[in-house]
């Protein structure tokens, strides 16, 4: 397995765009070829080398092609966008899109991650050991379909519109998220180990959400279907009593489940 | 002395066209019809600073310079930013947003109006589920039921409420009379004070309550008692009324598209409309504020395939509004560079936007002095669509209107100044 080690420059005031840096891109390459792909500058096409420096070597192919930000890259996005195999750790926090539509490899981010932390994503793995921001594992704007498969876990706290239009895949929270996780879902597994603040699995139509933390607020338009214990969903197993909802009927025939702990969380049964 | 009928009214949303203005030499003295904000815009209202020359900020000071200089100082902004935005739009002429939806695509620019921080969570609702709009005129002639949600249009909009439920329509011969309004509003305001129906929803539960609406609508039982403040029966029996509706219509405001849950407000506003129609016929416009924020999301969905927010900077149309609107920009310190057009951010935008504004140059296009002229560094004047120059305004409603031009001036027009400053802007791009 060959390295490749980016070190950040200083990070430049109007933020870059780096889909080039991703196992994918780099594979096959020679250092010298690497620090002259093209990333967005603003509104002007620049090149690697222009914000990092770059040491290593890369693989014959992605899956033996690894990739490390050795700093911080808190205004650099679009981080491992699309990439299918490989791995890319980042030390340091990172903008918007890191893992944006993957579909194959592992990410780790040793930082916190702006929104739309995998969005569209189809496949591989993406960590994030400190927070994100909103959409973590979203469509893209307008479309209906949202991550379809891939595991994303999240260490710290995420905000707004976590799931939205999840389809499949699993995202884990192991923090606390604000509003509206996984609404208009579809499929798939979200859990929240955290607490939430309001309605999760708003105009959701199937796919499953597990909340071990305390909900502030739920939705009228769930049924409720009494208490469930040690679930196992997606291979996942997660021990605990939780209340079991189905929903939300605001929405035509809709097959989702939300489970919510017990314990805490005694007012929002009905 | 000259008099004028059937003028358009260059302010809200509405854009009443039954004005009667009289005009001596180069100024409208009087109006009859107008509300008195609309009235203050034709009058030009007391206190209110106008600039007849183009400025540039020099060691502090604002100094009158000609024009040619001040077109050359904001072509240079647009060319030297690596990330210019270009914010507002909403009271100029679809002719002039136009040109500056090449201007954007020639600066590699971001192009954002001020629906950004009115109705652009409906925009992002609208992707994702539609749109099931009429005519302010179907509304007068055929609307027996009309719900005012989020919105206080005695104030805002003043004379929407006379125009199309007091006044009679075809199939509601005695106005008023014949339809039911609905207020749904935490507060009492003086449009809730003329409703049957006053739904005092609580603070930020919009989406609870039209969630509980929705499921009423499919025959189940709302899960809790009481939702957003509102007892489950008072759910029901207006759901029924609803229900009931020979031609229903939901008018919707700031109330809603800036509570918690912004644009899934909407998203779920919208479903409850197209969940009705299993049952009566019913229909929505957002009440739009300024005259012709409707025509900007209009010509920039044309031109460029989105609404708002559209980013250039690769040369090609991207959107995300999260991303790439003007506050997003400017609080996440993304731009370097900003245009300002037909709008005012400085009386409008967070602090923590201003802070930027005030470390980056601003160039403004604007009649008035504002809070964002003082944040400027170049200011040109325009001509005021509707008063002095004529141009075409999309209506809440969608309905495309010719604003008239009722008196003489020697002041360019927002799209002849967005032609210099484009021209400027090639001619320097060529020559780099
Ligand atoms: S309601 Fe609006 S459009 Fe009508 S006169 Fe008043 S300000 Fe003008």
């Amino acid at each position: 397995m060959n390295e490749v080690v980016l070190t950040p420059k200083e990070q430049p005031y109007v933020p870059i765009e780096t889909s080039t840096i991703k196992p994918d891109d780099f594979a096959n390459k020679s250092i010298d070829e690497i620090k002259d792909l093209e990333v967005w500058y603003g509104n002007t096409s620049s090149k690697i080398g222009d914000f990092f420096d770059v040491e290593g070597e890369s693989g014959p192919t992605p899956a033996e092609t690894n990739i490390l930000i050795d700093g911080d890259v808190y205004n650099t996005k679009r981080i491992g966008q699309g990439m299918t195999d490989g791995k890319i750790t980042v030390n340091g926090n990172v903008n918007m899109y890191v893992g944006a539509e993957m579909e194959g490899g592992i990410i780790t981010v040793n930082g916190n991650a702006d929104s739309w932390a995998g969005q569209d994503m189809r496949g591989g793995e993406l960590i994030i050991n400190g927070n994100a921001r909103d959409y973590v594992g979203s469509s893209y704007r307008g479309d209906w379909r949202g991550m379809t498969g891939g595991i994303i876990t999240i260490k710290g706290n995420a905000q707004n519109e976590v799931a939205e239009y999840m389809l499949g895949g699993k995202l884990i929270i192991q923090g606390d998220v604000r509003h509206m996780p996984g609404v208009h879902m579809n499929g798939g597994l979200l859990v929240i180990e955290g607490n939430v603040i309001s309605r999760p699995g708003g105009e959701m139509k199937n796919g499953t959400i597990v909340i071990k933390g305390i909900v502030s607020e739920f939705l009228p338009g769930f049924e409720y279907h009494g208490i469930e214990k040690d679930l196992n969903i997606q291979g996942e197993s997660i021990k605990g009593s939780f209340y079991k909802f189905k929903g939300d009927f605001s929405e035509k025939g809709p097959d989702g489940t939300v489970y919510v702990a017990v314990a805490g969380n005694n007012h929002i049964v009905p | 002395m000259e008099i004028h009928e059937d003028v358009p009214c260059p302010f809200c949303g509405t854009i009443c066209d039954d004005i009667i203005c009289k005009v001596e030499g180069d100024e409208v003295v009087s109006t009859q019809n107008a509300c008195r904000i609309g009235n203050a815009k034709f009058v030009h209202a007391e206190g209110a600073e106008r600039y007849k020359k183009p400025m540039i900020r020099k060691s502090g000071e604002l100094v009158e310079v000609s024009m040619d200089e001040a077109v050359e100082e904001a072509a240079k902004m647009l060319v030297e930013s690596k990330r210019p935005l270009m914010y507002g739009w909403s009271s100029v002429d679809c002719d002039a947003q136009s040109v500056g939806v090449e201007l954007a695509e020639e600066s590699f620019a971001v192009i954002d109006n001020t629906a950004t921080v009115c109705h652009g969570p409906s925009l992002l609702a609208v992707h994702d589920v539609g749109y099931p709009v009429c005519t302010l005129g179907e509304v007068k002639n055929r609307a027996d039921v009309v719900i005012y949600w989020g919105c206080n249009p005695l104030h805002a909009h003043p004379r929407h409420f006379s125009r199309h439920v007091f006044s009679r329509g075809f199939f509601r011969e005695r106005g008023r009379s014949d339809r039911t309004v609905i207020v749904v509003d935490p507060r009492e305001s003086d449009t809730s004070k003329l409703a049957d129906v006053h739904v005092q929803v609580e603070f930020d539960k919009d989406y609870e309550l039209l969630d509980a609406i929705r499921t009423a609508l499919r025959g189940k039982k709302i899960l809790y008692e009481q939702v957003a403040g509102v007892p489950r029966e008072t759910i029901e029996a207006t759901v029924e009324l609803l229900k009931k509706a020979q031609f229903g219509i939901l008018f919707f405001g700031m109330g809603i598209t800036h509570s918690r849950g912004k644009n899934r407000n909407i998203d779920a506003g919208i479903r409850t409309i197209q969940d009705l129609n299993a049952h009566a016929k019913f229909t929505l416009i957002p009440m739009r504020g300024h005259y012709n924020v409707n025509g900007f999301n209009q010509v920039c969905t044309w031109e460029t395939g989105y609404p708002f927010c559209v980013d250039f900077a690769d040369g090609s149309a991207k959107y995300n509004p999260g991303e790439t609107g003007s506050n997003d920009l400017l609080q996440n310190k993304e731009t370097d560079g900003m245009f300002v057009i037909g709008a005012d951010p400085g009386a409008h935008f967070p602090q923590k936007a201003l802070e930027v504004m005030a470390e980056i140059p601003v160039v403004t296009i604007e009649p008035h002095r504002t809070p964002t002229t003082e944040l400027s560094d170049v200011i040109i004047p325009p001509a005021f669509v509707g008063i002095e120059t004529e141009g075409t305004a999309y209506r809440m409603d969608g309905i495309p209107i010719k604003m008239k031009k009722l008196v003489e001036t020697d002041l360019l027009s927002d799209k002849e100044i967005l032609v210099r400053i484009l021209t400027r802007v090639r001619e320097l791009k060529a020559s780099k």
